[in-house]
């Protein structure tokens, strides 16, 4: 779960790193009082979750109130990348003489966290990492113990910061280790770290992910998780449905039971020379009203044009799977889109007894199933 | 022969009080594993299905003998049954737990490197030596005794790869299902080393995912170290960056590591085929063996 700039800002500054002085506004009366408030000149900055908003005109520098209203106007309501911008955060522009970078990952390779500190901020970070690699100074961390104070100074003189403002720095990054690692995240991230002419610092920009599976011990972040989740609104229906759920490009739909099956499924489809619709996975277990609901989600996508039902059962049983489908497949007089299943596994047999093939094509492989949906897709599209 | 369980091993259920605990306790005894002893804090002195429970892992091992756990603990707590399975000095522990916290198995990996235990998972469906027992949830009548070795990062993946192989009269040494998170105990090279090292397993499936570099440094290991031909499968090819693809580990990171391709080539690099298709991995395999 990654929060939004100012969500992850408030967290950072509770904690003591320094931000800019900002404010939250929703129209565009909000952002030049904000503005006026705050003493220009500001950066009108849209809140949504997606990397590159300054070039994609989503972050506007302003000197005035009339700037403020203008800025506020075009960014208020745009659409940016496909997000719809509902917020700006009215935020104190910092004269800076130098931009850093510092962040805590976990690297899975390793299996511990790491800590990074580099002098080349502002830019993006992971083609840095591409490019030139040494100028990330990197220190793992040793999760039993935490981030010994020398680390912090290490890491912070390893990149090549100033004495002057070295101090300050590793502070910055003692701070975030410690959020990062009281609050489950999965990154914490500072890009960038401005150094003004007076040597101090301050987070122009805040980075949070929070491990979704520690959501259960952060009841504070879980609350911030509504106002975050933005976005597709599909992938919001599969969130309240519990399904694992990403929307693709493509037509055919596909459900299946296990991450790597559904994978190899999507993998299959395009193989076969289709254009996976989504990836859907149900989880192990799914019971019949589960599986109707998948169904009901797949059909609301207007790409859909087919969809392939793939389940081999460990613990999920064949029979439940037949009967939601059919459940889900015999409140329509006419079926709005093909259905293919293909059943396999625990129970399989009376799961195929169950399955009205009035209402669906079986296969009894997944690649015939794969093939059987992608035809009828084509077939749509021809139409 | 086989690795890592055989109908010795002598086995204790964590959380076998609960629901799934108590049905796949049932199902492997079913497929006859030696299950020794369950334990659940609170709750011993119980039976289940005829197995003494006992509050602690400790108990267990003392009184039983027990020499592995399998852990269907709720995630919240899975990481504190790890660490007790840890500390009890197993030979294995196999976590199935799917959700257990990144940072709490990054804890659990720093104990690893302590002790003997090897662990297998979490997040994973645990493994099985066909025809003597099984450890956590596959299906035990997809499989079949013969000579290839299994390893994957997917649960219903691997049903679906063994199926083909025993459609065709292709059994299996061991299957192991390593796991779908980030921070897992058991890799693709610790376990490519075990069946390099059995002398029954006559070639290798190796059932990779997008995300991480684990399937890169297998690659690199057989190269250098595995003798036993290899065939392999990488499931995502078609996932967008930056996006989770329902495992917590299958990610295309925004900078490009941890793609399909990236894998396949390392692999093919290596020697080893990656089939398109599960169909293709069986037609490697039926190729080796013939």
């Amino acid at each position: 779960m990654k929060l939004h700039e100012y969500q992850a800002k408030t967290v950072f500054a509770d904690a003591g790193i320094p931000t800019p002085d900002s404010q939250l506004a929703s129209d565009v009366d909000g952002v030049v009082s904000a503005a006026e408030e705050i003493g220009y000149p500001v950066a009108v900055k849209a809140q949504v979750q997606v990397g590159g908003r300054g070039k994609a005109g989503g972050i506007k520098l302003v000197e005035d109130a009339d700037e403020a209203r203008e800025a506020a106007d075009s960014i208020l309501g745009m659409d940016l990348k496909g997000y719809h911008v509902d917020r700006v955060l009215v935020e104190e522009a910092v004269d800076f003489v130098n931009e850093l970078y510092v962040g805590i990952t976990m690297d899975r390779g390793e299996g511990k966290p790491v800590a990074m500190v580099s002098t080349k901020g502002g830019v993006n970070i992971e083609e840095v990492a591409e490019e030139d690699p040494d100028a990330i100074a990197r220190e793992h961390i040793d999760p039993s113990f935490g981030m010994h104070p020398y680390q912090a100074r290490k890491a912070v003189y390893d990149a090549g910061v100033d004495q002057s403002v070295a101090r300050d720095v590793s502070s910055v990054l003692t701070t975030l280790y410690q959020l990062w690692d009281d609050k489950d995240g999965a990154d914490a991230e500072i890009n960038p770290l401005m150094v003004t002419a007076d040597d101090e610092v301050i987070a122009a920009d805040a980075v949070m992910n929070i491990d979704e599976d520690a959501l259960f011990r952060q009841p504070e972040l879980a609350e911030m998780e509504e106002e975050a989740a933005g976005g597709d609104e599909l992938e919001q229906k599969a969130d309240e449905y519990g399904f694992d759920y990403v929307r693709l490009d493509g037509n055919v739909g596909i459900i299946g039971n296990g991450a790597g099956l559904v994978m190899t499924t999507l993998d299959l489809v395009d193989h076969y020379g289709g254009q996976p619709a989504n990836f859907l996975d149900v989880g192990g277990g799914a019971k019949a009203a589960r599986i109707a609901n998948a169904l009901d989600m797949v059909f609301s996508d207007d790409n859909v044009d087919s969809v392939v039902f793939n389940i081999f059962g460990g613990i999920t049983r064949g029979d439940e799977v037949a009967r939601g489908i059919n459940e889900a497949l015999e409140q329509f007089d006419e079926i709005p889109k093909p259905v293919v299943v293909r059943l396999a596994g625990t129970n399989w047999e009376e799961g195929m007894e169950i399955l009205n093939e009035d209402l669906v094509t079986v296969e009894q492989t997944l690649e015939d199933a794969v093939q059987r949906a992608v035809e009828y897709a084509g077939e749509v599209n021809d139409q | 022969m086989s690795v890592l369980v055989d109908d010795d091993t002598r086995v204790v259920v964590q959380g076998i009080t609960g629901g799934e605990g108590k049905f796949h306790a049932e199902q492997m005894m079913e497929y006859g594993t030696n299950v020794v002893a369950g334990a659940v804090p609170d709750k011993g002195g119980q039976e289940v299905s005829g197995v003494p429970v006992y509050d602690t892992v400790h108990e267990a091992v003392d009184e039983e003998n027990a020499d592995t756990s399998v852990i269907f603990v709720p995630p919240a707590f899975a990481g504190d049954a790890i660490f007790e399975s840890l500390d009890s000095e197993l030979d294995l522990a196999v976590a199935i737990t799917e959700g257990i916290p990144t940072q709490d198995m990054a804890r659990v990996n720093k104990r690893l490197s302590e002790t003997e235990t090897r662990l297998i998972g979490p997040n994973c469906p645990g493994l099985i030596t066909p025809g003597e027992a099984k450890l956590g949830i596959l299906p035990g009548n997809i499989f079949a005794e013969g000579n290839v070795g299994l390893v994957s990062r997917s649960g219903t993946l691997t049903y679906q790869v063994v199926d083909s192989l025993t459609n065709r009269g292709i059994g299996q040494t061991t299957a192991i299902g390593i796991g779908g998170d980030p921070i897992i105990g058991t890799d693709f090279v610790d376990a490519l080393e075990l069946f390099e090292d059995d002398p029954d397993t006559d070639a290798i499936v190796m059932c990779g995912e997008i995300g991480g570099e684990d399937e890169e440094e297998a690659a690199a290991f057989i190269d250098e170290y595995v003798d036993t031909p290899v065939a392999g499968f990488i499931a995502g090819r078609t996932a967008p960056p930056g996006k989770r693809m329902g495992h917590a580990g299958a990610i295309v990171s925004g900078s490009g590591t941890g793609t399909a391709e990236s894998k396949i080539s390392a692999l093919n690099d290596a020697g080893v085929p990656v089939g398109d298709t599960p169909e293709e991995v069986a037609d490697h395999i039926e190729e080796f063996l013939a």
